[in-house]
């Protein structure tokens, strides 16, 4: 058990360190000369050259990507091109936002994805469950940024219940307006987390339903109710587990797009508007963020599976 | 790819009407990009004293914030948008196939060296990385098409390799290779072809991605760019005038909507005709 957790840490290192080189590649690889930022009209060529030799420029390249990497191990990401602050200060100053949203659609899609499904798949091929079915292919399908729009156009725009972008009403400080602001982001998140989710939990309550088990427990006369929302429920929140893993790289790529869309101050919107302003640090600062969220839930999503199922350890 | 499975296939759209409908959809898309200059009005004219006109008998879909024929421009844009979704999905499928045939079939230290690339490509945000590099490469339709292509072709290739793995074991093949046939002749002409109703679930699934990746790229302003419009740079267009020009949003999010859904629904529809015992749920 400590070995299969120890060689799945180990296995994600090599992981980590391509991600680092694809990263720095990504800084190497943006057009212009980073000095530039830095150049005033001013200065002498001398001055420029000294500015280069400070900021490591003249080394090869391999040299500089120790230098850039034993920065980034020691938590130095470097300084943004726009306003010098750290890198990692700013990503982490809008971390909270992006988890709190992020975390309430995850909770809220699970709440809703796996009872919906679990009824779905006991009345596999009715109306209620091929309706189930139909909304949830809409919601894989729907280009989130345009549900976002609709969303706002109809409770905003419309109906001017609830606010159309940022996180907070200028000067007032309550956890109630940070939850009007955080509706819609959400229930467009969590519409497409359901979506994608309860197609996936409904065929493995199928599966589970047709497992001897739930015979014998109809034999002993338990109800229909007793054997999906005792047993079958157990046997599907095991492989959740894995979707949850897997899900994350489209959890981030919803950030960026639906934090955009609501203009939520989160890493998502942070990285986007580093993108337009080519502000290198911040992009590979974020990159490399990302790819390590990603491959870390992976990492625990596998080892909480083998944690819950010690099955799995004798399989590998 | 015998005349079974096309039977399959057949029965199967009969059975699934979403299927029927799905093909309906695409065809009047098809040709309503194929035939867009028929349409009376040229989509970049500008008319300035018809700015924002809302749907009517003259204007279909209404004008834009320039005055153009919101119609036209929905043609043209569905055009820019199906290109692009078929072509980088041809890549995809392209590099896909090659990179999990060749990883499946040899095995060993290739298999290793390409499954880890595809590993460290899939732990990067795509979508991010997709955006970094439009923003490195002047945004143009060839660029948004080649990084969509050669950034989504990874769940492809693990799909085939895994498939590959087994095929590879048939008697079939082992007395291609027994006789001297090239490897490359073993894997276009006997491994390929008995993947290919993978390929093609594969295909039409990603072709839906690719559609809702450009859109996403040009709705953020690094897709396609002026004057070539796709539905989702209109979108881009649209967000401003949200409140006096709400169809503006409306018809390009519903054109997008409409063609993922049918490219899923006929990924769903060949999933169940190709492997009808395992996937009929």
């Amino acid at each position: 058990m400590k070995k299969n957790i120890l060689r799945r840490v180990l296995q994600s290192i090599p992981l980590l360190w391509f991600i680092s080189v694809v990263s720095f590649a990504l800084i190497k690889l943006a057009p212009g000369d980073p000095v530039n930022s830095f150049v005033t009209p001013n200065m002498s060529a001398e001055d420029v050259e000294r500015i280069r030799h400070s900021l490591g420029l003249d080394q090869p390249v391999i040299m500089q990507y120790f230098i850039w990497l034993k920065n980034v191990l020691q938590g130095n990401f470097g300084y943004s091109l726009t306003n010098h602050r750290p890198v990692l200060e700013l990503i982490l100053e809008r971390l909270p936002a992006t988890i709190g949203l992020m975390g309430s659609a995850l909770f809220l899609s699970l709440i809703i994805a796996i009872p919906l499904s679990i009824i779905a798949a006991s009345r596999k091929n009715k109306l209620l469950d091929r309706g189930i079915g139909m909304i949830s292919y809409i919601g894989i399908s729907i280009p989130s940024f345009w549900f976002g729009i609709m969303l706002i156009y109809i409770f905003a725009v419309k109906l001017h219940w609830l606010p159309s972008m940022g996180m907070r009403t200028i000067g007032v400080d309550s956890f109630w307006d940070i939850v009007k602001h955080g509706i819609l982001p959400c229930a467009v998140l969590t519409f497409i987390n359901v979506s994608m989710y309860s197609r996936y939990i409904r065929s493995q309550a199928i599966s589970q339903l047709e497992e001897d088990y739930v015979q014998i427990q109809y034999a002993y006369g338990a109800t229909k109710r007793s054997v999906l929302w005792r047993h079958v429920l157990k046997n599907v929140l095991l492989p959740i587990i894995t979707i949850l893993g897997m899900s994350f790289a489209d959890l981030i790529a919803g950030a960026f797009i639906t934090e955009t869309v609501f203009s939520w101050p989160g890493m998502g919107s942070l990285g986007i508007s580093s993108v337009f302003g080519l502000d290198y640090p911040v992009i590979m600062g974020i990159t490399m963020f990302s790819s390590f969220m990603l491959v870390i839930g992976n990492l625990v999503a596998d080892i909480l599976y083998s944690v819950v199922d010690p099955r799995i350890k004798t399989m590998r | 790819m015998n005349r079974m499975r096309w039977r399959n296939v057949k029965a199967q759209f009969k059975e699934q009407k979403t299927g029927i409908i799905a093909l309906i959809i695409l065809t009047i898309f098809i040709i309503g990009a194929v035939f867009a200059f028929l349409s009376p009005y040229d989509p970049n004219k500008l008319v300035p004293t018809d700015r924002l006109l809302p749907p009517s008998a003259t204007h279909w879909f209404g004008t834009d914030d320039y005055g153009r024929d919101y119609f036209a421009r929905a043609l043209y844009g569905g055009r820019v948008s199906l290109s692009v979704g078929f072509l980088a999905m041809a890549i995809a499928v392209v590099v896909g196939t090659a990179v999990g045939a060749i990883s499946g079939y040899f095995g060993g230290f290739i298999d290793n060296l390409l499954m880890r690339m595809v590993d460290v490509l899939m732990s990067i945000p795509s979508f991010f990385l997709m955006l970094i590099l439009n923003a490195y490469l002047k945004p143009s339709i060839p660029t948004i098409i080649i990084i969509i292509g050669l950034l989504s072709w990874m769940s492809i290739a693990r799909i085939v390799r895994a498939e590959t793995l087994s095929v590879k074991e048939r008697e079939y093949v082992m007395y291609a290779r027994v006789s001297g046939q090239s490897t490359l002749r073993i894997i276009t002409k006997h491994i390929v072809p008995s993947i290919l109703p993978t390929i093609i679930v594969s295909a039409s699934i990603n072709i839906a991605s690719a559609i809702l990746m450009e859109s996403s790229l040009s709705f953020l302003g690094l897709g396609v760019q002026q004057p070539n419009s796709s539905w989702g740079s209109m979108l881009n267009n649209a967000q401003g005038f949200i409140g006096e020009a709400p169809y503006m949003a409306i018809f390009p999010g519903l054109f997008i909507l409409l063609t993922v859904l049918s490219f899923n629904f006929l990924g769903d529809v060949f999933r169940v005709a190709f492997e009808p015992k395992v996937n009929r749920r």
